[in-house]
This record gives structure tokens, sequence and C-alpha cells, in this order.
């Protein structure tokens, strides 16, 4: 007779089964019996966050970064709630997470008993799926599947609620079965006939672009290598979105920048005025498409994705192809080579007047500041850290607003895996427990939160975290002492009625960073900045840098509400003419 | 409508809604069918009826049968996403008026009168084939099946012979001929 286990054993040995390093997580009543296990299992790493939102978020950046499932685990009602914003966050940008929660036990579910809340019920819409396991012989099982729903596909979280008794109860082990089977739901889709059509859409067309979104980084390294060659084989311009930056290198002359409502002129123009748009791994999000009536009105679009019900959702396309980015594009590169060798050189000429006009659009230099040696511009402040920091194969997260947009359009990413930032959702709070997590997966790599004040002080708990575990992260926060982006639509929108956006009674990081026990810099003036960047980089301990910046600076370019890509404000002078009234205040 | 001056775009197009019968095959396990219902009032579309029950006793498949109105687009995206979910097998989507599929309802009528008036009841329902499955002296439970319309008209007219109480079914659907939807 083989052995029994106990439910919180199980749990265990699932995760050993899985290839789970580490999970992150916070105790309570109903994980306990779990917790009293974990000891026994050497092989996985608990990491003790300080609340688990930031649990959430660490798995998130830990998933992001090192292209395996990140594990969560929490106590019932509260601990469950909490991990909530992280979940969504997930589901949002399609980040495969597993979360473990703990539950009152079977026979007080439904009785208001403490610490219970309806954790699959809450959590329905915010994850691919959800189990609550009654039955300890269907634990292991579920488990295993759990990690395969997550992992295929378009990734995903998703949370098993495992009650109290069943944690206690006993039974045999389980291994996870070796086919991959949902319901018979395979991921490619596609056929020759239509990789046919794409080559030949490339083909005829003269003003081209590849429009590449997070689909690429998910579908792993291998995909953003396959990406590369096909941009250089085909001589196309190239542009990304917010979480596509990496998927091909930042400062190759193929690529445009990012695109959308902070995306540069010319990755915006030409998705404009182009006319065949090859959508790889994005999903026509709104802050992509701006105005949906007048979006690139004569272009044929191809979408590549994953995920049927993302075709057709925002944007009509003219050819989908259903399947993972790394199987289409390398059936892509076979068909081009052999029906089409000499691509490059026989496009090079249909192309070249397109090209001429991105270059005349490039010349407007959209992502141009004006500088000062006075104050700190936030631009310049990225910049700089950008020069210092490039030889390093660092990883990036950021929290959400005027600084993550500033640190997508100057800080230049080169490889895959290396931006956590979130989008979908715009979870403020969201890159220092991110970057707790990056860090836990790469431990010896540079890891830096570009912050905001307003954003970190959401988590700022998580410092502890680091401490505790010596994770040597910098937390990069260009202080202005508003909410920036909040700030920037008051003064666009409602007259400068900058209505609870500034925040008063900021702490002073530097002390925070002390009475964390971790090391606060702060950066006042230009002239000073660099070596101050360099002094943080030369910490081997968690670092606070208050980087003082311009307090009013605003991010541009910016496509104006309501407007079409072809539509944007530049700069401060452009503004001017732009101003947006009326009813688009309501509905920007 | 003024111009649309928002970054969050929305269309001047007033798309057509139509009503559509949509036929889900799922493993009946516990909270299969919020799964299936979240996906419509998460987009704030309203259920106009609801069938469901176990139609495999061995392999414990439900078929869920739901009536709804909708854009093409958002009734084609509530379809993807139906099939995305793990526990859905198979969906299918007929529109109303769709010939070559039968759409059936059931419903139970008390009536409560003079005997002139239950044999005015029964005879009013005449057309849908009446079953009388419980009588008394002062009133009749009468079940009829048939299209939704026509139990709207019965439920109206009952009323001059001492309608009390309705209690209807929501649609069930099933292919004509020998085919079966795969």
């Amino acid at each position: 007779m083989s052995k029994l286990y106990s439910g919180a054993e199980i749990v265990f040995k699932c995760m050993e089964d899985q290839n789970v390093d580490h999970i992150f997580g916070y105790p309570g009543g109903a994980v306990l019996p779990i917790y009293d296990e974990l000891q026994n299992f050497k092989s996985i790493k608990h990491i003790l966050v300080r609340h688990e939102q930031g649990a959430g978020h660490a798995a998130e950046g830990y998933a992001r970064s090192s292209g395996k499932p990140g594990v969560i685990l929490v106590t019932s009602g509260p601990g469950a709630t909490n991990v909530v914003t992280a979940l969504t966050d997930a589901y949002m940008d399609s980040i495969p997470l597993v979360c473990i929660s703990g539950q009152v036990p079977t026979h007080l579910i439904g009785t208001d008993a403490f610490q219970e809340c309806d954790t699959t019920g809450i959590t329905r819409p915010c994850t691919k799926h959800n189990w609550l396991v009654k039955d300890i012989n269907d634990l292991a099982e579920t488990i295993h599947k759990a990690f395969e729903v997550a992992t295929t596909g378009r990734p995903g979280p998703v949370l098993v609620d495992i009650p109290k008794d069943i944690q206690f109860q006993k039974t045999k082990y389980k291994k996870p079965k070796k086919e991959k089977k949902l319901n018979g739901k395979s991921h490619n889709h596609f056929n020759q006939n239509s990789i046919d059509e794409l080559i030949d859409l490339m083909s005829k067309s003269s003003k081209p672009i590849f429009y590449t979104g997070g689909g690429v980084i998910n579908s792993g390294p291998k995909a953003s290598e396959l990406l590369r060659e096909l941009v250089y084989a085909t001589g196309f311009p190239i542009t990304s979105t917010l979480q596509g930056l990496g998927s091909f290198p930042g400062d190759d002359n193929q690529f445009l920048g990012m695109l959308g409502m902070h995306g540069t002129y010319e990755a915006n123009n030409a998705m404009h005025d182009c006319d065949l748009m090859i959508n790889i791994g994005a999903r026509f999000d709104d802050r992509i498409t701006g105005k949906i009536d007048e979006f690139s009105p004569k272009s044929k679009k191809v979408h590549i994705d994953i995920d049927p019900s993302s075709i057709n959702k925002n944007v009509k396309v003219d050819l989908a192809i259903v399947g993972d980015v790394k199987t289409v594009l390398s059936s892509t590169l076979k068909s081009l080579k052999q029906k089409k060798s000499k691509f490059l050189k026989s496009n090079k000429q249909k192309t070249s007047k397109w090209w001429e006009k991105i270059q005349k659009w490039r010349s407007v230099r959209s992502l141009d500041y004006i500088g000062s040696e006075e104050t700190i511009k936030p631009q310049y402040a990225i910049e700089r850290l950008y020069e210092l920091t490039k030889d390093k194969d660092s990883y990036i997260t950021t929290e959400v607003g005027q600084h993550q947009m500033w640190a997508a359009q100057h800080y230049k990413f080169n490889k895959p895996n290396r931006w956590m930032t979130s989008g979908g959702l715009g979870t403020m709070g969201y890159g220092l427990p991110a970057a707790v997590g990056v860090q836990v997966a790469h431990p010896k790599k540079l890891v830096i939160d570009i912050a905001g004040e307003a954003s970190v002080l959401m988590t700022i708990q998580e410092m502890s975290t680091a401490v505790q575990y010596k994770l040597p992260i910098k937390i990069f926060i260009l202080n202005n002492q508003y909410m920036g982006m909040v700030r920037q639509w008051q003064e666009l929108l409602h007259d400068k009625n900058y209505s609870e956006s500034y925040t008063a009674a900021l702490p002073d990081f530097v002390k925070l960073a002390e009475a964390y026990n971790c090391v606060g810099i702060r950066a006042k003036s230009p002239e000073e900045l660099d070596d101050k960047i360099i002094e943080m980089l030369n910490t081997d301990k968690p670092v606070i840098f208050d980087c003082m910046v311009d307090k009013v600076e605003n991010c541009f370019p910016m496509i104006p509400s309501g407007k079409p890509h072809n539509q944007m404000i530049l700069g401060p002078k452009d503004q001017e003419n732009k101003r947006i009234t009326g009813k688009g205040k309501s509905l920007v | 409508m003024p111009k649309s001056k928002s970054a969050y775009s929305f269309s001047n197009k007033k798309e057509k809604l139509d009503t559509h019968i949509i036929v889900v095959w799922v493993d009946n396990e516990a909270g299969v069918l919020a799964r299936v219902v979240g996906l419509f009032s998460g987009r704030g579309y309203n259920i106009e009826s609801l069938a469901v029950a176990q139609v495999d006793e061995k392999l414990k498949i439900s078929r869920i049968t739901i009536v709804t109105t909708g854009t093409p687009q958002v009734v084609n995206q509530i379809k993807l996403q139906l099939r995305k979910l793990v526990p859905v097998h198979k969906v299918a989507d007929f529109k109303r008026e769709d010939k070559a599929v039968i759409f059936k309802e059931m419903a139970l009528f008390k009536i409560v009168g003079s005997n002139n008036k239950l044999e005015g009841a029964m005879k009013a329902c005449k057309k849908y084939n009446p079953i009388l499955l419980d009588k008394t002296k002062k009133s009749n439970v009468i079940q009829i099946t048939a299209l939704r319309r026509e139990i709207d008209k019965m439920s109206n007219d009952l009323k001059k012979f001492g309608l009390v109480s309705v209690s209807r079914t929501g649609a069930v659907a099933m292919t004509r001929g020998a085919d079966i939807f795969k």
C-alpha cells in the first residue's frame, strides 16, 4: 500500500512536482496546517511578505521575469480578499499565477465563520479558473490542473481554495498526468493557407508595420528571437505596446518606439498611415487605438493571437491567425525563406518611400523635453539611469503614472522579460513588490523599481520583505509630490483644478529607508544626479532613492481625448491649440 | 450625438440588437452556472430566460439554454469567452427566427373560479395541447408547452378565467432533422 499524505503535504508534493522553488505568502488561521509542513520541503523557499497584495505582485514580478508561474499562499477571508487586486492585475496582463488560499473547515462554510469569505465567488471574474476543494481525493489532481490552466494558452491567474479540514485529511498522492488536454482545447488553430496569405500581404505592402505586444514575451524568449529574425528579414518598421517592450531591441533603427496614448509621434503616425498592420500578440487596447472609428483607416489588418476571443473584439481584422506567437512566427519564417528568399532585396525599393516618411516623423523628436540646470527633469533622470545601467542587464519594474510612461519612453530594453509594469489594470503599488519577486528570481541581477512617490506608498511595507531576505532592490522614486498623471489630466481637462492630487505630509524617504534598515539617497539637482545614481548602484542593500524632480512636468507626446493617432499633442507649445473641452472631459 | 472627444473610444453607430438562444454543454460541477451567467452580467446584459439540467448522468454533462439580447459583436464575444471556460465543452448559438431549430417553453397555470371559468380556461388553451395536472372543485392546474410569445399571450388571455399563478420554464432548444450540433 502506498503512503498516505495529509492535504497539507499534498500541496507541497504537488509544488515539488511542478518545479516550484519559491512561494510568496502570509500565514493565518486557515492555512496553518500548510505552514506547519513547510519545513519538511526544503526545496521550496517561502518569502514572507507584509501584505497579501504584495505577495500577488511579487509572484507576478517573479513570473514575468522568469517565465515560470508565480505561486501565492494566503489565508482565508482578508488574506484572500487582499490578493484580489493582484489576481485581477495578472488576469489583465496575462501573467501565470497559482494562488493557494486557505478556507474555513468544510462544515463551517456558509455560516459566516471567523475569517470566512466566498473566495471562489469573489475571484471568479478575475481568474482563468478557480476551485474549492471539498474532497481530499481531488486535491492533487486539482492543483496539477491549476498549474496547467495557469500556464497554457493565454496565461493567467488561477486559485485553489482549500478548507482547513481537507488540509488535515489523508490520502494517496497522485502525480501529474502527462497528457496536455483541456477539453480538447489546443492552442494552434491556423493552417498553411493563412501563413501564405500573410506572406502575400507582406509582399504586396508598401507601407507595412509590425505592432507587437505582451504575447511575444509570454510565448517565451524563442518568440523574441524569431520576431527579430522576421523583422530583419522583411526590413519592416516595428512598434511595440507597453507590455511588449524588450521583445525587439529598443535601440534598433527599425524600432519606432512605443505606440499609443504616450507613444512616439513616428509610431502612432505610422500606425495611422500604414497599408498593412501585423499585430503580433497585442490586443487593440483602448490606450493603443485612440478613437476607434478613425483607427488606421487605410490598412489591411492581420492579428496573430493565441486567444480566439481577442480577435475582432475591438477592431475588425482582415486575417486572423489563432496560435502561439512562437509557432506562427516559425511557420511564417519557414515559408518566407522557401517562397521569397530575397524578400528584403525585392521589398527595399517598395518600402523606401515609407521609410522616408517615417524619418520625417522621427525628425520631430517627440520625446524631447526642455532641459533644466536647476531642477531635475524626470525624463533626464530616466535617461541618466538608463545610461548608467545599460551595460548591466537590469530588470525594471514600475508603479503606475507619469513615471511609468517616462520609463517606457526613455529606458531602452533589448531583451524580453526585463520590463515588468502593470498595463491593463494600472495598479499603483505594483512596482515595489514586483521588484521583490524579480530579485528573488534573479538574485545576482540589478533590479530597479522606477516609482512615483504616491504609488510607492501604497505598498511601501514590502521594503521590510526586501530587507529580511537581503534583496538589494533599488526603489528609484521620481518625487514630484503630486499624483503626476492625475495632476496632468486635471491641468489639461479640468482647468487646473488640482483636486486632491497634491500629497501634503509626505514622509522623508531617506529617513524612511533608514527606519526599514536599508539605505536612503536623495538627489536634488541635475549636477549631483549621476554621482548619486552611481552611489545607489554601488550599494549592495535595498535602496530608496528620492529623486526630487520638477513638480509640474507633463508627459508628452500624448494622444488627447477622442483623437486619432495622427493628431497628437507634442509639447507645452503645441498643447495650447488643442485644448480638450466639453464632453471629452468626462470620458478620458 | 456630439463628436467623441474621449480617449475611451465609443461608437456612434447604433448596432442592431438580436435575440439569441445560446446553448452551452458544461461539466455539472459547483459554480459552473455562475461562471456562465457571469459573462452576461459582467457586460451588463440581461438574461431573458434560462433552462439548465443534467442531460448525461454518466459523463455528468449539463445543458444550459440561455435566451439573451445583444449586438452581434457582444454575442460573439460572449460565445468566444464561453468556449474558454474550463468546464465548457461546446457552445451553440441560434437566432430566435431560425427555422431549423425548435424552441419550446413549458408553463403551469393555476386557475381559481367557477366551473364555467375552469372550462373556459381549458378551452382557451386547446391549441397548445393542455394537460390537466390537478383539479379541485374550485381550481385547475393546467400545463402547456409552446413558444414564448404564445405563453405570453395565454398568460394574458387566461386572466379573465381566474388565473392566479403562472410558473414557466426558460426556453429549451433542439435542431430539427437527424443532425445534432457538434
